[in-house]
């Protein structure tokens, strides 16, 4: 069983796959439009829950947002399936494949072979589509490889049942009814919306507010932690920031992208140039990133440099802060 | 990011030729897309996580040959989980996965709760049973 499945690699796993599903089905939406419809740009601070012996941080909305709000802002149907028994969702799938239904799928990172080992932690919070079947393997495209590949029967099974944190239990969703027409102006700026408001929420560990509070808590982290600890801890949040399927530089790249396809949709200039400022921020990102990596590599004992990165930190909340004010009033 | 300024790094910890996809503008100031062979501050940040859990092994191994601690503990570190991804693994609670930390406890484990933990990291029972540290 194989159904004729077009492979497009992208920058990150749900917007890839959502991409992906709906190109399938007919409907050409790119990836930066499918991550600023649904909304994908976020930052939230879990300093309770541990990620890796790190607090979490995370770049991105909970897992499945950003498809379920394209969706809702598209008009799409979306089918959400969640399985307690293992054989329910093999059959699920299998049933979809005999079908010609190529099928995304949340999986943990852990078990997938054709990862390199150091990307193969606990993490569950990873999609990719499943277009085709034979005896021993699944057809896997995971859109942030190259190119497509397989999985074995059992591996597949394995990432579909991952346990820990997000445990994915099998979760299958594909598009099941997609409008003749879509009304791209309107969800686009529904989409930013709701990323200003994010963004600029009124809650400490969430949007700008939260960049602040982890500035703060930076550097409290080599007094409070010892600097072994804190150098893992920003060690962590880098790897969150730049890894693949969260990213936090690299996703201020997608939202300039999908500005710029968005000022010619709605034939607003002032678009562009916002697409030009956030660009400017996410490079602002990767110095932030580059800055830390030399703390944790130099093992730095100073607490100095702790400062300096929260200050970095702190520019960067006060550039987002001023941005998306900004964005907010361009588009209403 | 320009897109003549994406980076194309070794990433030095893989021999696997993975291409990350990035965004990036071109000349004229348009988006477009690049692929990335990998990014140093990235790489260093991975590295450094494959220290720490190389080095939570390591103390692991000490602990196991010195009877603190049972197999299940190396066992844990070994497959790169916590506490509480293991329990969750296994399906018992928390503090029941901390009690069969105990050498002591471990040492009467039911085979039907070995084997859970087995399973879980990819063993046979005796494996996990007779785990000695040369």
């Amino acid at each position: 069983m194989e159904s004729n499945f077009t492979h497009h690699q992208s920058a990150h796993c749900e917007n890839g796959v959502a991409s992906n599903l709906l190109k399938h089905n007919g409907l050409d939406i790119s990836e930066p439009m499918v991550f600023g419809i649904g909304s994908g740009l976020f930052f939230v601070y879990l300093p309770f829950l541990k990620v890796n012996y790190a607090p979490a941080i995370s770049y991105r909305p909970m897992p499945g947002l950003i498809f379920n709000r394209l969706a809702k802002r598209l008009g799409l149907k979306i089918k959400r399936q969640k399985f307690s028994s293992e054989a329910n969702a093999v059959k699920a799938l299998d049933t979809n494949l005999k079908n010609n239904i190529p099928s995304g799928l949340q999986v943990g990172v852990y078990n997938l072979t054709y990862f390199p080992d150091e990307y193969r932690f606990h993490f569950n919070a990873h999609n990719l589509v499943v277009y085709g079947k034979t005896d021993t393997d699944y057809l896997i495209s995971d859109p942030v490889m190259e190119n497509v590949t397989t999985l074995t029967h059992d591996e597949l099974r394995k990432v579909r049942f991952a346990k820990g944190a997000f445990a994915p239990r099998g979760q299958i969703y594909y598009p099941i009814q997609i409008p003749e027409t879509v009304n791209l102006k309107s969800a686009i700026i529904k989409g930013i919306k709701n990323t200003c408001r994010d963004m600029l929420a009124p809650m400490p560990i969430i949007g700008v507010r939260g960049m602040r509070l982890v500035a703060r808590q930076i550097r409290k982290w080599p007094t409070k932690h010892g600097v072994k600890k804190a150098n893992h801890y920003l060690a962590q949040m880098v790897r969150m920031q730049e890894e693949i399927g969260t990213g936090g530089g690299g996703f201020r790249f997608i939202y300039a992208a999908f500005l710029q396809e968005a000022s010619v949709i709605l034939e607003n200039e002032k678009l562009k140039e916002m697409s030009q400022e956030m660009t400017i921020i996410g490079d602002l990102w990767r110095d932030f990133a580059v800055e830390a990596s030399r703390v944790y590599k130099n093992r730095s004992t100073k607490a100095d440099v702790y400062n300096t990165i929260a200050d970095q930190l702190l520019n960067i909340a006060d550039k987002e802060e001023v941005f998306f004010k900004k964005l907010n009033k361009t588009i209403s | 990011m320009k897109k003549n300024e994406v980076p194309q790094d070794k990433g030095n910890l893989s021999n696997n030729k993975m291409k990350e996809l990035v965004y990036a503008i071109d000349e004229n100031g348009n988006y477009t897309t690049a692929l990335s062979t990998g990014w140093e501050p990235k790489t260093i940040a991975l590295s450094n996580s494959i220290d720490e859990i190389s080095e939570r092994i390591a103390v692991a191994k000490v602990q196991v040959k010195n009877n603190e601690v049972s197999p299940i503990v190396y066992f844990m570190e070994y497959s790169r989980m916590d506490i509480a991804v293991l329990s969750s693994y296994v399906g018992m609670w928390k503090w029941q996965v901390k009690r069969h930390f105990k050498p002591k406890v471990f040492a009467k484990l039911s085979d039907k709760i070995l084997l859970k933990y087995a399973g879980t990291f990819n063993i046979s029972i005796a494996e996990l049973r007779n785990f000695k540290i040369d």
